[in-house]
């Protein structure tokens, strides 16, 4: 156990149903074991007030008004809602599906103009699934269609951020990135080579600067060259998904030299350069458990990677290990992560403040902090531990279904042998 | 530990303590000599004693403050009251934790290897429905790194299958999990050979989509039943000559068929079906393939939808090889549930944890905790002394090796792992890996763990 406790006996918590009167949205957790990034910290037998789906106050001495609904924890650990990165939730249904496939494009006329937050689907049923393990926002990305090789496409698209409580509005913030694909599939949809890659990613940038023409050298679009011009003056981040540690420079130069916002994602070989991504400060969102050079892109694939980029003082976030039916094995990775020497307190903010802060949010969610949305997790043990589940979910302090299609099947069959 | 290229394969493997049961040489009048053999050779190894840790001994128990004794290979003894020889090596095993070699019932490592290139792609005759005739380890390329992180992972042994975009795919192969230059030098010495079949998904979008049969489910079927109708003629004439070469009658061998050979060794059940199969409607029909036939599947692999027919699975001693996380990627898969392995144990099913993929492979452990909080979530508590089984002992026995490896007993290979911490927790980490008592991953000792060929000479990572 790596945090400081683990509180037993928890299995009591199921069935933690508060009234649903009206002021749901308001009501305490006590004997709340917080764990938290941020100025609350751990807390060992704290109180969580929540007033109307924000965090009133949070803490070890929290006094809460007579007469509100209590919801005791008996000592169970209490996190922020995880906060999950490079996800396409709401995008896809059934990956083999093509008709399900909102994340990307064939079309030869948008390609950075492409904005997932126009694509996505309440009723997917792979949200209930990804809340079930304790995710409460998401930012969903855009990615490739390369069924078509004469398309020269270098972005991906924009980015969204989603909340994944049932009821609640889905889209929770729009186009908070640029996604660009650099490396040897970025590559190849620039001609094949990096060499060729850079020149044109540096040409359209510097071609931002002129006002927009329809024969415009590099075929941009009207709406690609206004999606793009955020990017260019350092509002919008530019988030390119990289692999190789040559690459990682090469963008890092070109961030420096184009004065850009940079997130980096995937990323490793990152920690073969981690002190120049540090004194940049540039967040790298990354999956700790992809260490297998399964091409020449990332033959220096490690499972130290988030280890040695947090040392370095990089600010990290991991992800899943897919972007829709596997989002929930986040909070393994980050378990992973610290069976290599991550601390733990690091690894619970990688999962939650430091994503938040990475896509601008951190001052409404990602930590138990006052004045925060009530994105909040009961578990039955520490949630970095697959043995773990959460007991109950809140999302802007609503609670949410113990529920997806899948428990759905598993009641049906489970309880009932071989049906019909 | 790497034998020289030069050694001349021996046409049976030298007699050792843990030797096949079966005597090939008794037959090899008749039949064709053992082809490929296997020409594993276990390290020489010092006696070892790991003393005072938790042991789960994939028998169904949990035992504290136990000590295992390894010598000449074997498992010697394991309890609380094992007397330690003088001049044996003692671990400290405090705090820590034992159990058996994991073992992967479904993995394509040296196969489709790492780096994934079109070079390396050598896991799937993916051109014809009926390849029988090809063999896995023909293609198991033995410098993939990735045997190396499964290994760290505390994988001992492994089923290296071909893929599913054909109804046979051909035969797989059993590895012991040790860096070597040629697949011989990893083959598990006896193993029964294993044949992979696929229905479903795969084999009919793969041939359909190319306007060939199968292109429907009922192709599939139609497809496996005419081959077990020519394989059964096959063994019949194989079986009619060898009675009179038997007797000494004049007969002419009938030609070597690669891939009758190989379904007739089913029919005979020499060789052991692992059919991907992921829906429960589909599990049925193949079930009653091999009644209409005569032969039984070993396991479901991936079998997703188990859980929606645990009954028929248990009457039929039928395994099932799966995950727990994996869902979604495609229609077959729409009903995977984290709880399907928990309900098919409850329910008397013999449940295998499988990889199928270079990353999960190092952590079978992991993905089996979240199938046990799944259970325990929808009220089904499964012992962690019964739930090692389904990384260790379960696969053993789907893959025919369960007499050798797969628990901690004696007499078994000492193949063993060594954990920091309850293997079930995310924070375990695999210490020491044993195989055939030799230490194989000594994770206190970086610069000993094996570096394939193709990582001499490049930046790579720990881990």
């Amino acid at each position: 156990m790596k945090f400081r406790h683990l509180s037993l006996a928890l299995m009591g918590l199921a069935g933690l149903a508060m009234p649903h009167s009206a002021g749901a949205q308001t009501f305490a957790i006590t004997n709340a074991h917080i764990l938290s990034p941020g100025p609350v910290g751990e807390v060992e037998r704290g109180t969580i007030f929540v007033r109307d789906g924000r965090i009133s106050s949070a803490g070890r001495d929290v006094v809460v008004p007579a007469g509100i609904a209590i919801v005791d924890a008996k000592g169970a650990f209490v996190t922020p809602g995880l906060f999950a990165v490079n996800t396409a939730l709401g995008l896809v249904e059934v990956s083999s599906v093509d008709g399900t496939q909102d994340a990307r494009t064939r079309s030869i006329r948008i390609n950075a103009a492409f904005d997932v937050q126009y694509g996505l689907n309440p009723a997917s049923t792979l949200l209930p699934v990804a809340r079930l393990g304790g995710i409460t926002r998401a930012v969903v990305m855009p990615n490739y269609d390369d069924s078509n090789i004469e398309r020269e496409a270098p972005f991906a698209g924009k980015a969204a951020l989603i909340s994944l409580g049932q009821g609640t509005n889905m889209l929770f913030k729009a186009g908070v990135g640029m996604v660009l694909e650099v490396g040897e599939d970025g590559a190849a949809r620039l001609g094949g080579s990096r060499a060729s890659e850079f020149v044109v990613l540096r040409e359209i940038l510097a071609s931002l600067k002129v006002q927009w023409t329809v024969d415009n050298e590099w075929g941009l679009s009207s709406a690609d060259h206004k999606a793009l011009g955020v990017v260019a003056s350092g509002q919008m981040p530019l988030i390119v998904l990289v692999h190789r540690a040559a690459d990682i420079r090469q963008v890092l130069d070109l961030a420096r030299d184009f004065k850009l916002k940079l997130i980096l994602s995937g990323a490793e070989e990152a920690w073969q350069v981690a002190d120049e991504i540090a004194a940049m400060k540039v967040p790298v969102l990354l999956n700790p458990t992809s260490n297998i050079p399964s091409n020449f892109d990332q033959i220096g694939a490690s499972l130290r990677n988030a280890t040695i980029l947090e040392k370095a003082g990089v600010e990290i976030a991991i992800s899943g290990n897919d972007a829709g039916h596997r989002v929930r094995d986040m909070r393994y990775n980050a378990g992973l992560a610290v069976s290599r020497g991550l601390p733990p307190v690091a690894g619970l903010e990688a999962i939650t403040l430091a994503p938040a802060r990475i896509f601008g949010v951190a001052h409404q969610v990602g930590s138990i902090e006052a004045g925060k949305l009530a994105d909040l997790v009961i578990w039955d043990g520490d949630p970095l531990e697959a043995l773990t589940e959460p007991v109950a979910i809140y999302v802007d302090g609503k609670e949410q279904p113990m529920q997806s299609r899948a428990t759905q099947l598993g009641q049906r069959y489970g309880e009932r042998p071989d049906l019909p | 530990m790497l034998a020289s290229g030069c050694v001349t394969a021996p046409a049976a493997p030298a007699p050792r303590a843990n030797a096949p049961p079966s005597d090939t040489a008794a037959t090899a009048a008749a039949l064709p000599a053992v082809a490929f053999p296997s020409t594993y050779r276990p390290k020489p190894t010092a006696d070892t004693a790991i003393v005072g840790a938790s042991i789960l001994t994939g028998t169904g128990t949990r035992i504290d403050n136990g000590t295992i004794l390894m010598a000449g290979g074997e498992i010697v003894a394991v309890g609380t009251e094992v007397a330690v020889p003088t001049g044996a090596r003692i671990i400290d095993g405090k705090g820590k934790w034992i159990t058996p070699g994991i073992i992967d019932a479904h993995s394509h490592l040296g196969v489709f290897p790492a780096p994934g290139v079109d070079g390396h792609a050598d896991g799937n005759e993916n051109i014809d429905p009926y390849t029988a005739h090809v063999w896995a380890e023909h293609s198991v390329w033995p410098q993939d790194p990735v045997f190396t992180k499964a290994r760290a992972g505390g994988v001992t042994s492994l089923l290296i299958l071909p893929g599913s975009a054909n109804l046979f795919g051909g035969r797989g192969v059993t590895l012991k999990n040790v860096p070597a230059v040629t697949v011989q030098q990893m083959k598990f010495p006896g193993a029964p050979y294993t044949l992979k079949m696929a229905c479903g998904e795969n084999p009919k979008e793969r041939y359909g989509s190319r306007g060939r049969a199968p292109a429907t489910r009922m192709g599939n079927v139609a497809g496996f039943r005419r081959s077990w109708i020519d394989a059964a003629e096959y063994a019949r004439k194989r079986d009619a000559y060898e009675r009179k070469h038997a007797k000494g009658e004049s007969a002419e061998a009938p030609k070597r068929d690669l891939g009758m050979e190989t379904l007739a060794g089913v029919l005979k059940g020499e060789i052991l079906v692992q059919n991907h199969c992921y829906r429960a409607d589909e599990m049925a029909v193949m079930l009653d393939v091999g009644h209409e036939f005569g032969y039984k599947t070993v396991a479901f692999h991936h079998a997703v939808e188990g859980y929606k027919i645990a009954g028929l699975l248990a009457t039929e001693g039928t395994c099932v090889v799966t995950w727990a996380s994996r869902w979604g990627f495609k229609m077959e898969a729409f009903d995977a549930i984290e709880e399907n392995a928990a309900i098919l144990a409850s329910r008397g099913v013999c449940v295998a944890i499988h990889s199928d993929e270079q990353r999960l492979i190092q952590r079978l452990n992991v993905e089996t905790a979240v199938a046990l909080a799944a259970g325990r979530r929808a009220g089904i508590t499964i012992p962690q002394e019964e739930a090692i089984k389904w990384i260790t002992l379960n696969p053993a026995r789907i893959m025919g090796v369960a007499d050798r490896t797969g628990s901690l007993e004696p007499g078994k290979m000492a193949d063993v792992v060594l954990w920091s911490s309850n293997p079930f927790s995310v924070y375990a980490v695999a210490e020491k890996v044993f195989i055939d008592g030799a230490l194989v991953h000594d994770r206190s000792n970086p610069g000993s763990i094996y570096r394939s060929d193709f990582e001499l000479g490049q930046t790579v990572g720990e881990e």
